[in-house]
């Protein structure tokens, strides 16, 4: 497929049935299709593997979401997300599917600035305007949506989407002391209740154990993945890797860790033919802080047109999501739910205070990856990541870490003057 | 021969360096269609060795007919330590950018701020503020100096504090000494940037914004003691000069 004739492709009747508006959304497929196509498929030399996650931008409307509506048909639950702190083995273990919703675009923040404020976070409003202007097909598919309590934004937000699709909002403890540790369990177990009463059926301690495996496996999948971007020259683009780590979010979790699987067996054999897809003096950053939801490519595309390759991302959708894994030892219902608050409570996200792990973590995941230079990446009014920012900003001139912060939210205004910065911090970085 | 061109947003710089000396320089406005207006400040020249372009417009430059390109946070440093070889700081204003730019001991770039998506705290704000005070830009400065005091500018987005020079004028406010407030807002973020930076010693002020004698004193009075604040001779021409020099570095590179 070249870059001039990828499209991603229409399913007008389904979407009508999901009650969608039509002639609306079919226009926002033809631009991620363009985008798309530019973006990723004029990239020099990427893995042959890459046409598994090509075509799931190509299905991302279509086939998926039929596959979604097949499983609601046989009574699973099919539930929304925003966060990494879903406990998605729960819902597999129900015979149910977990989709990350759209909140990475502009184009539906003018919905959501209908009725919500101008000044909160883009993400936010993105989301809502999703549901409201009808132009998401996963958020029209779902049972349920799942909403948390990260941040301001996102809980008041809630109240307002409940109106619009159900949407069951679980509490994270924003500290980790014993009792934090308590309240969550007990929402976690509230949350597979939930669950229950959605599809009818009580989830066994031999499903919950194969859920684990399944979602332990896709997070391995994807630390692999990260592994090998730390050979030089790198084997894949930011750009893909970044792509990988949303499709995570909405891909069937089996298929998707085999897909990654095969990509890394070709990435292992280019690493060493020593194949990579910019040249071993290309500059190496690592980007860290907030999740880049699809299609937000903004800051990956700023630093891989200028010439230098992005290694890791410290982000939610990145390393946040599948460092930690689930022990599987376990065999009771119990101690499973147990273990995996344990896995859970190790997320490093900013609503925690103090959150110092995460400044160890982003410095660990540097080192690892061969970077050289730091990428800070912050959307606008989230207060926690950007505030947070001041603590690893620190750490990395304790460190001299070449470094540059972003704060910036969809809209492309502020591209000229982004690129200026990302291109001077890669003449830094070069010296 | 190299040439540097700095295709900015409000005007082209351009600089003629041979032997490591400015030979030559031109600026005018870059227009609707800065490419042509580039070529045609180029054509008296002649072909140079090399061309580096920097500014808004370098990838256009490049696209038409630059040899490489820089950013200008890049070409100011080269600019500055040509004037300067010790200086470690640059505060840079342009038409639509505000920069503050920290050197290590070598002259290279150890970090910059710089602003955001708009237009505070920039040249175009101060012609804004200009144009509503109905003063012309060379009377400004000079007015905001005169003024037998000030007046708090509480905004700096360009659009309310529009607004806000319009109100304080219908109050009765004299219009110099809004000028003077209009200047002093400016140099409070340019002094929160710093700040963010950590300057000390000598800092160089660079961009179109350094020939307004009212920004030069009064950030020097901000700035107090400690600093010593530097302006170059033309110092709009920062950018292109390091710009040109960049060109003779990398064509001996070659």
């Amino acid at each position: 497929m070249s870059a001039e004739n990828f499209t991603v492709r229409p399913y007008p009747e389904m979407w009508a049935a999901l009650d969608m508006d039509v002639p609306r959304f079919d226009k926002a497929r033809q631009m991620l299709g363009e985008v798309y196509g530019k973006m990723f498929l004029g990239q020099v030399n990427r893995p042959d593997r890459m046409a598994y996650f090509d075509e799931m931008i190509a299905e991302i409307f279509g086939r998926r979401v039929e596959e979604l509506l097949a499983a609601k048909k046989e009574g699973k639950p099919v539930v929304g997300t925003f966060c990494v702190y879903i406990p998605e083995e729960i819902v597999v273990a129900a015979g149910g599917i977990c989709v990350g919703l759209c909140g990475g675009s502009q184009g539906s923040v003018p919905d959501a600035e209908k009725v919500l404020p101008r000044n909160i976070c883009p993400m936010v409003k993105s989301a809502y305007g999703f549901k409201a202007g009808r132009i998401c097909p996963y958020f029209q598919a779902v049972d349920f949506v799942y909403g948390e309590t990260t941040c301001d934004a996102k809980k008041k937000t809630w109240e307002l989407l409940d109106r619009l699709v159900p949407t069951h909002v679980m509490e994270i403890p924003q500290m980790k002391r014993a009792r934090d540790k308590t309240l969550w369990l007990e929402e976690v177990r509230d949350f597979k209740a939930k669950v229950e009463e959605v599809c009818h059926t009580s989830i066994s301690a031999n499903e919950l154990a194969g859920a684990i495996r399944v979602i332990n496996d896709k997070r391995r999948a994807l630390q692999r993945l990260t592994a090998l971007r730390a050979a030089s020259p790198a084997p894949i683009s930011g750009k893909d890797a970044l792509l990988i780590e949303q499709i995570a979010f909405y891909d069937e979790p089996v298929r998707f860790a085999r897909e990654v699987n095969l990509l890394c067996d070709e990435l292992d054999e280019r690493i060493g033919n020593g194949v990579g897809v910019v040249p071993a003096s290309a500059p190496r950053v690592m980007v860290s802080g907030v999740p880049m939801a699809l299609p937000n490519w903004k800051v990956h595309n700023l630093v891989e047109t200028a010439g230098a390759v992005v290694v890791g991302e410290e982000s939610c959708i990145g390393s946040r999501y599948f460092k930690d894994l689930i022990d599987e030892s376990h065999t009771a219902m119990e101690a499973q739910l147990e273990a995996l608050t344990d896995r859970y409570m190790q997320i490093d996200c900013s609503c925690f205070t103090p959150n110092d792990e995460r400044v160890d973590q982003v410095l660990k995941e540097y080192r690892a990856s061969g970077a050289q230079g730091l990428l800070h990446y912050s959307l606008q009014f989230c207060h926690t990541y950007n505030i947070e920012e001041i603590k690893i900003r620190e750490a990395c001139e304790k460190e001299g870490i070449p470094y540059l912060a972003i704060e910036s939210d969809y809209s492309p205004e502020d591209v000229g003057q982004l690129q200026t910065r990302v291109e001077a911090f890669l003449e830094q970085i070069r010296g | 021969m190299f040439i540097g061109i700095d295709l900015g947003s409000r005007t082209i710089k351009l600089a003629v360096v041979e032997e490591g000396k400015m030979m030559a320089s031109a600026i005018a406005e870059s227009g609707f269609d800065p490419a042509s207006q580039a070529l045609a400040m180029l054509a008296p020249y002649g072909r140079p060795r090399r061309l580096v372009a920097t500014g808004y417009g370098r990838h256009l430059a490049r696209q038409h007919f630059a040899d490489g390109v820089i950013t200008e946070i890049k070409a100011h440093a080269l600019g500055v330590r040509h004037h300067f070889p010790e200086c470690r700081c640059i505060v840079d204003v342009g038409g639509q950018d505000a920069k503050v730019i920290a050197l290590d001991a070598s002259g290279r770039v150890s970090n910059f701020q710089m602003n955001d998506k708009c237009a505070a705290g920039t040249g175009r704000f101060l012609e804004i503020m200009a144009l509503t005070l109905g003063f012309s830009l060379s009377e400004f400065g000079g007015a905001a100096l005169a003024a037998g005091g000030e007046t708090v500018l509480n905004s700096m987005c360009t659009v309310f504090a529009e607004s806000e020079v319009i109100s304080l004028k219908n109050q009765g406010m004299p219009a110099d000494r809004i000028a003077r407030g209009v200047h002093l807002a400016v140099i409070n973020r340019l002094a929160a940037m710093l700040g963010r930076l950590g300057c000390d010693g000598t800092l160089a002020f660079t961009g179109g914004v350094a020939k307004n004698p009212a920004m030069v004193a009064l950030l020097g009075e901000r700035l107090g003691e400690g600093i010593r604040l530097l302006v170059p001779d033309a110092p709009d021409l920062a950018g292109a000069l390091g710009a040109a020099l960049e060109a003779a570095r990398s064509a001996e590179a070659r």
